[in-house]
């Protein structure tokens, strides 16, 4: 298990960068922290040309934390932003989620944008990114573009990103307010891809529930949201059956079977994961509005 | 006298060099060989039509590509059948090279040698080979049916038919009371060592000798198998099992397609050449174990004991038979435990498929037939309305009726025939450990909380030390460093450590001074090789043998010299003393000069023993007639039978009523390996079986798609457990010496996985209320399981909930056929 | 279209320069060599082991800049621009490491294979959480895999280590 033999480029800088991938197109490929890429190249399942390690690229390491949102550079390591006390204040389902992402070791090495541009449906960060309705920021050398998360991901590790783009950023959007949110998901072994995980963001305003979304990991082809709010809109929240978005998740989520768990299994897990995640998400907004009331300090 | 050093938790002599990167593995060694790749069959089973390696010809770095027409002689000739047996009248093996057809993914077709293994499998990548698919047969019930071939002169894919009957067992179950039939299946796993397998070979063509190093647990079996395949005389070569990372069975099969390629390549190129076999490698075209389907029909009495046990069982050997039925008999034989079957007859058949080849993996057919027989004890407690444990306790062979003897043929072909081993004493330390009798009101509790809880119960009994034979050589060194030296090889168990103690110990040496060596048929090249629990018992006792013979060696020389009786010596930290008179004294290392008379001096010590010392009785030659020069003492170990060790299991598990995922709770063990030269060294080999068996109960299992592709050759899908899917495990030891060798020990390395699939089979059936009877179990399989129990495809269990121990009197005698087993008409 | 590299032919080799457990080492090797095989082969550092070169079973994880990694899904070049600390650069037979000698006390290896991974993995844990209890522990080396010990010892290992160094720095200071 040896890659096969490629060509390295080592650009300083993210017009170099684009500058490269122009040129070697689709024989192309970037490494960023390679915990995706380098496993499938050693198995040869993958054998590009041309690696564009952008690991020497100034100015992609930067998390910027605004009043409306998070901004991870492409080299951003998983561990760096799971660690970020400021972007887990201002997007707590960051870290919820981040801890779920392979095992640490990994994460010290894996970006959250790479695992975003492989577009893994069994990936945590893309139904984050599809969560807080992000955004992608893609340079070529023909110029830069945003790619909202809905026109971003295509498929199975498929997206609109041309070959001749480097992904440098992405922007997770800060839910309103007073949002509780929770990341929880299910593997055959701790660290694993996820069977079936679920990302949830609720509101509750004036002690009843006034949004509730969901997004998911391992059961949908493509990272999106789910509006769910019309199955406990204008609830208490202790008063809430959290079940029953059941039939909303039932139809918007379209599993596979594979050898750990058959399409119904999963789909068992997403309802299931989906009512604790509601649940947990919105015990937290519960938690936030009286600490926005006690206080009148910043959303936490 | 020395500190007591046998039976003493020591520290390992080899951790030092293992912890600082000091270690040497196979592929530590070797840094200019060229390196070996192998272009292996993406198919099942297929003819191979024409390879075509123009392609990668031109690759820069490439230095030979060979087929199975280029390997001349007997390096053509397919691969030794290592254990024949009568009953396994159709042994197939492979060719090192397949030949003109492939019977599994992986099987090896093309050999490439290159600068370096990057470069080598560049030019795999550039082969070309042509098939004609065959139609594969995949799975144990396809093999059976018989329709599709493996092998196209193997009629019905039968490699063998074997049955062994005690008894009468048919007039047995007619005449029981109540009978049951159980139907059981257990699936693949395999050994996974961290370090997969791995060849150099050096060839010295100025003296025409081969050095081959293996990631073996049979150096010497390396050595002589690649002696014959390469025609050379056996002094001609040697064979060293450097340290190995892990074998646990694979590493007995020998010699691999590539410990007879790769010395061959080295001899051809006169070049060093090493193989390191990567894990997609050994994934596929290393071996496989545990799957069987099983078929159970048990008669017994109101009380639960057993008056006739009739099982069935087909074995998946894979695609050939190099170790035999090794395997089959193993579980057709220990299945029985620690129990008296009444009339007791097992058939069972081996059969091929077109996968990976079965040879043993830790427990080696135990844990199979250990399933068996307690999914049967627990379906007749849940018939019968009684403890589990006291069905079990009903049913022990008693202290007083060893040794206890099945009539049977063990796997080293003598009589099964237990030893010692006290299983009253051993359960009743389970139930205390687990709190047997207080899980009742724990679950009670349990439910209470909305949580679902369970008990399981698992007993094995294990045929270890089994021979023929190994030996010991020890010598003393003038500076006192005594040297030890045992054939078999180490992947891990700590000999370097357990035999040093042994040597200490009957030595009166200090383990510092003591230095083994394993596994290097240049230091001791009559041995078998580590496996079967075997270790400890056959190489330790030998050891203490040699060690023995040296002792004496050096009382007689010290005693001649201190001019005293040899019976009023000692020897303490490796002085050799009068008793009661320590002024009167002499070293070990002194006696080691004396024993050597020389000619020349090559230190201060051995001026002493030169010809001109003025020492010298003319009246004797310097070496006497019965007497060798030297420290030295060799020995073998050769029982006339195996010993048997034997552990009992229980877990608490907790199954989640909504998604079925099942934790361990509680994990406890009793174990009794007869007396433990080093108990902390036994306690890391319990943990190490049990976490293993965790792992075969709950998710490690081999997938083939119907095409026979293997679907999870990887560590991403081939789910071995994490620390987070290991329970803390309990232990606690029963120490019942063998009577049969010198240091009264059994084996200990298999014992932990034996029962852990029929355990957690137990703590889960036992959770859910119906009874479980294919193993291993995921949470989707558990999912819908359950799903079919509501439907009520799947019985209830009669007695659903552990109880804790009734009296032996009255049982309940009922007979409604509402068990997880069919009522026998 | 660029012209993808046909064979090895044409393989560059590249002049590589990495600081391993403190010293600068020199080789040349080709953009595709990944570290674990330059630490292993290149630098002739055979500690690293490798076991699966997918990244899944830890046995090849070193520190870079301090954080454990995995040697085999990092290229030597890319490894350029850091320190790497293998399992020789924790200590050696007469200067232990404390995890190494929590390891030796602890009986928390077997065949020895998979313990660099964890010894690294576990130096920098305890960098970062000085005072783990048993179950913090048991997550700590839940990324690595063994195949002899059950993982128990280990755990045990961590937890001693914890008190070794605390110990030391107690004497240090």
């Amino acid at each position: 298990m040896k890659p096969a033999p490629f060509v390295h480029h080592a650009p300083r800088s993210v017009a170099e960068a684009v500058g490269v991938l122009a040129q070697v197109g689709p024989e192309g490929k970037v490494l960023a922290g390679g915990q995706s890429l380098i496993p499938i190249l050693n198995m040869r399942l993958a054998s590009p040309a041309h690696l564009v390690d952008i690991n020497q690229v100034a100015g992609l390491a930067d998390v910027v934390v605004t009043g409306t949102e998070v901004r991870i550079g492409a080299l951003v390591r998983h561990a760096q932003l799971e660690h970020h006390d400021e972007a887990y204040a201002a997007l707590p389902l960051l870290r919820q989620a981040l801890v779920n992402v392979a095992h640490p070791v990994i994460r010290n090495r894996g970006t959250t944008v790479g695992s975003i541009a492989h577009a893994d449906a069994a990936g945590e960060m893309p139904a984050v990114l599809a969560l807080t309705e992000g955004v992608v920021e893609a340079v070529s050398a023909g110029g830069t573009r945003e790619i909202a998360v809905a026109d971003f991901f295509e498929g199975a590790l498929e997206t609109s990103l041309g070959a001749d783009e480097l992904v440098v950023g992405v922007r997770f959007r800060r839910f309103a307010e007073g949002t509780g949110t929770a990341f929880m998901e299910r593997a055959r072994r701790h660290g694993d891809y996820a069977m079936a995980g679920v990302a949830a963001a609720v509101r509750v305003e004036d002690g009843v529930v006034a949004d509730a979304r969901l997004s998911f990991v391992s059961v949908t082809d493509v990272p999106r949201t789910l509006d769910v709010t019309s199955a406990f809109a204008g609830q208490e929240p202790d008063a809430v059956d959290w079940s029953a978005a059941a039939d909303l998740v039932a139809g918007a989520i379209e599993p596979d079977g594979d050898i750990h768990a058959t399409a119904a299994y999963r789909a068992m897990l997403a309802a299931e994961l989906s009512r604790l995640t509601l649940a947990a998400a919105a015990a937290r907004s519960v938690a936030l509005q009286q600490h926005l009331s006690d206080s009148e300090g910043p959303a936490a | 006298m020395t500190s007591q050093m046998f039976g003493a938790p020591v520290k390992r002599r080899e951790d030092p060099r293992l912890v600082t990167g000091g270690g040497r593995y196979l592929d530590d060694l070797g840094h200019s060989a060229l390196a070996a790749a192998f272009v292996r069959s993406p198919h099942a089973h297929a003819r191979i039509v024409d390879i075509e390696v123009s392609d990668a010809l031109d690759v820069d770095g490439l230095v030979g590509i060979w087929t199975h027409e280029d390997l001349p002689g007997r390096v053509g000739e397919p691969l030794p059948l290592l254990i024949p047996h009568p009953t396994l009248t159709h042994g197939r093996t492979q060719f090192a090279l397949a030949r003109d057809e492939v019977n599994y993914v992986g099987e090896a077709v093309v050999m490439v040698v290159a600068r370096d293994r990057y470069v080598a499998e560049d030019v795999c990548q550039r082969i070309r080979v042509d098939y004609e698919l065959l139609t594969p047969v995949v799975g144990i019930a396809n093999a059976r049916d018989g329709s599709a071939l493996v092998h196209d002169d193997v009629p019905g894919n039968v490699a063998c038919r074997m049955l062994q009957e005690v008894g009468d067992v048919d007039a047995a179950i007619a005449a029981a009371p109540h009978t049951l039939e159980l139907d059981l299946d257990i699936e693949r796993s395999a050994c996974m060592p961290m370090e997969g397998k791995g060849v150099l070979a050096r060839w010295d063509s100025d003296k025409g000798e081969l050095r081959i190093f293996s990631s073996t647990q049979t150096s010497t079996g390396v050595r002589a198998a690649v002696a014959a395949k390469l025609d050379l005389p056996l002094a001609k070569v040697e064979c060293i099992a450097p340290d190995v990372g892990g074998g646990f069975g694979v590493k007995i099969n020998h010699p691999w397609p590539e410990e007879v390629l790769i010395p061959w390549a080295a001899r051809l190129l006169d070049q060093e050449v090493k193989w390191t076999e990567d894990r997609r490698e050994h994934f596929i075209s290393s071996a496989h174990e545990r799957g069987q389907l099983q078929q159970i029909r048990v008669g017994f009495d109101d009380d639960g004991r057993v008056l006739g046990l009739d099982v069935k069982f087909w074995h998946d050997n894979g695609a050939y038979t190099p170790y035999g039925i090794i395997v089959p008999i193993i579980t057709s034989t220990q299945l029985l435990g620690p129990y008296k079957p009444g009339a007791y007859r097992c058939e069972f058949w081996s059969l091929y498929t077109n996968t990976v080849l079965v040879t043993p993996y830790r427990g080696a057919g135990r844990p199979q037939g250990c399933f068996a027989m307690e999914r049967t004890m627990d379906a007749i407690a849940d018939r019968l309305g009684l403890d589990r444990a006291e069905v079990r306790s009903r049913n022990f062979i008693l202290p007083s009726e060893m040794p206890y003897d099945h009539g049977l043929l063990f796997q080293d072909g003598r009589p099964l025939k237990y030893d010692s081993g006290d299983f009253p004493a051993s359960l009743a330390k389970l139930k205390a450990l687990v709190g047997w009798d207080d899980f009742a009101a724990y679950r009670e509790q349990a439910e209470a909380e909305g949580r679902r809880v369970g008990l399981g119960i698992g007993c094995y009994v294990e045929g270890t030390g089994v021979g023929p034979y190994e030996g010991g050589h020890i010598q003393i060194e003038t500076s006192g460093r005594v040297n030890v030296s045992t054939g078999l090889t180490s992947q891990g168990q700590g000999h370097e450590t357990s035999f040093a103690q042994i040597v200490a110990q009957e030595l009166g040496v200090s383990i510092e001074d003591v230095f083994v060596t394993t596994g290097d048929t240049r230091r001791m090249p009559y041995a078998v090789g580590t496996f079967a629990s075997r270790a400890a018992v056959m190489s330790g006792n030998a050891i203490a043998l040699a060690a023995r013979n040296v002792r004496a060696k050096a009382l007689r020389i010290a005693a001649d010299a201190l001019e005293v009786s040899a019976e009023d010596l000692e020897i303490v930290d490796g002085d050799i003393r009068v008793k009661g008179a320590p002024g009167t004294h002499m070293t070990l290392g002194t006696v080691s000069v004396m024993s050597n008379p020389l000619r020349y001096a090559f230190d201060e010590a051995a001026k002493a023993a030169t010809q001109f010392a003025g020492t010298a009785d003319y009246s004797k030659p310097p070496v006497a007639d019965d007497d060798e020069p030297g420290l030295e003492g060799k020995d073998f170990y050769s029982p006339t039978q195996a010993t048997f060790a034997n552990g009992m299991h229980a877990a608490i598990v907790e199954t989640d009523p909504v998604t079925a995922e099942v934790k361990i709770l509680r994990y406890c063990v009793i174990h009794d390996c007869g007396t433990m030269i080093n108990p902390m060294i036994v306690e890391g080999q319990v943990h190490g079986g049990v976490a293993q068996g965790v792992g075969g109960a709950l998710y490690e299992r081999m997938v083939y798609d119907d095409s026979g592709q293997l679907l999870n050759a990887s560590f991403m899908d081939f789910l071995m457990p994490y620390a987070s899917e290991v329970p803390h495990i309990e232990t606690d030891h029963l120490e019942t010496p063998s009577p049969l060798n010198p240091l009264g020990i059994k084996g200990a390395g298999e014992a932990g996985c034996i029962p852990v699939t029929a355990v957690i089979a137990s703590a889960i059936s036992d959770a859910e209320g119906f009874a479980i009877t294919s193993m291993p179990i995921s949470p989707v399989e558990l999912w819908e399981l359950r799903q079919r129990h509501a439907r009520g495809e799947i019985p209830s269990l009669r007695g659903t909930r552990h109880t804790p121990s009734a009296p032996v009197t009255s049982a309940p005698v009922t007979s409604a056929p509402s068990t997880p087993s069919r009522e026998a008409p | 279209m660029t012209e993808p590299i046909a064979d090895s032919a044409t393989e560059e080799l590249l002049d590589l320069t990495v600081v391993v457990n403190g010293v600068p080492r020199h080789a040349k090797a080709p953009a595709r060599r990944l570290l674990s095989d330059f630490l292993r082969h290149d630098l002739r550092l055979t500690g690293t082991h490798v076991g699966c070169e997918h990244g899944v079973c830890g046995a090849c994880t070193v520190l870079v800049d301090g954080q454990p990694m995995r040697s085999c899904l990092m290229f030597a070049v890319t490894a350029q621009a850091h320190e790497v600390t293998t399992v020789e650069g924790l200590g050696a037979i007469d200067s232990m490491g404390p995890v190494q000698q929590a390891f030796i006390e602890c009986h928390g290896l077997q065949c020895g294979f998979c313990t660099p991974g964890f010894l690294t993995t576990i130096t920098a844990y305890l960098e970062d959480h000085p005072h783990p209890t048993a179950d913090e522990a048991r997550e700590a080396i839940s990324g690595n895999l063994c195949r002899c010990t059950g993982y128990q010892n280990i755990v045990k290992s961590v937890l001693r280590a914890a008190e070794l160094r605390a110990e030391r720095a107690g004497t240090t200071t």
